[in-house]
């Protein structure tokens, strides 16, 4: 198997991840991709506190899950990879080729973005980055949950 | 010291339901906020957080022991003085807690959770 998903969520590990998706998905491991959070003990113990145990947890920075890719992609097991904003996203994508395909799953409002989709709020800024992703032939749709439509880049930016 | 101020931190509706549920059977009014996390990232539940608490001691009740309602909670009780978090809320606890609230936020947060467990229990036929 792999990782099944490659997903932006500003909530990064949450209720949706772990249950939503993880279930379904029988996911044995989620990557959390954030320079700040890899940089910290109390918040790797906070994200930690809502997987159950039998799932393994990895945190990383860009730089280290742009070398690690490879190995996550080849796992026998199910995995998910969660990074927090588009900016993340897109570094990321620029540094690993193994980044084919990405979920919108969650974006919410902050001062300066409109609503796109109900779970989805972009800058202009932050759509013209998703639409240059999709460009360069990374696969972006939102969806929040695995029973909801993906809905294509083109169709909320 | 001054009595305790209780907020449900919850997905979708059910703290409003909760505190609903607490104003109908114990007539007090006033003493839980409810937050919901519906359509929030980070930022603005945490902003949703600090409006409901507001000044002075508070427990904080989650509805489950991870995501994103206990991570908002834990970080706001990291930085503020007074504030204890409880996860796994339920009724029978509020019920308990409304009625207890001139003791500390770690004594109330102690008490809650343990009229909450006693409310859970496999009843005979």
């Amino acid at each position: 198997m792999t990782l099944a998903l490659y997903r932006i969520d500003d909530r990064l590990i949450h209720g949706q991840v772990v249950v939503g998706w993880g279930q379904p998905l029988d996911v044995s491991f989620i990557v959390l991709v954030d320079d700040e959070v890899s940089g910290s003990d109390w918040e790797q113990d906070l994200y930690r506190m809502g997987v159950p145990p039998q799932i393994e947890v990895i945190f990383a920075s860009v730089e280290q899950a742009a070398a690690q890719l490879p190995s996550w992609e080849s796992d026998a097991r199910v995995g998910i990879l969660l990074v927090g904003d588009i900016d993340t996203a897109v570094a990321l994508a620029g540094r690993a080729p193994q980044v084919r395909r990405l979920n919108v799953g969650g974006i919410h409002h902050r001062t300066g973005r409109k609503e796109r989709l109900r779970f989805v709020y972009l800058t202009d800024d932050e759509a013209a980055k998703l639409k240059q992703l999709a460009a360069g032939g990374v696969e972006v749709t939102a969806q929040d949950v695995p029973t909801a439509r993906a809905i294509p880049v083109g169709d909320f930016t | 010291m001054s009595d305790l101020h209780g907020v449900i931190v919850s997905h979708a509706a059910v703290a409003q339901a909760l505190v609903s549920a607490v104003t109908t059977i114990t007539g007090i009014d006033g003493a839980l906020t409810p937050v919901s996390n519906e359509g929030c990232g980070t930022e603005a539940l945490a902003e949703r957080l600090r409006q409901a608490v507001g000044e002075g001691p508070a427990v904080l009740f989650v509805d489950l022991p991870g995501g994103s309602c206990l991570t908002s909670s834990l970080r706001y009780a990291k930085q503020h003085a007074d504030i204890a978090v409880v996860t796994g809320v339920n009724l029978a606890m509020l019920l308990d807690f409304v009625f207890h609230r001139d003791i500390s936020p770690a004594d109330a947060a102690r008490r809650a959770v343990d009229a909450g467990a006693k409310a859970i229990r496999v009843t005979a036929a």
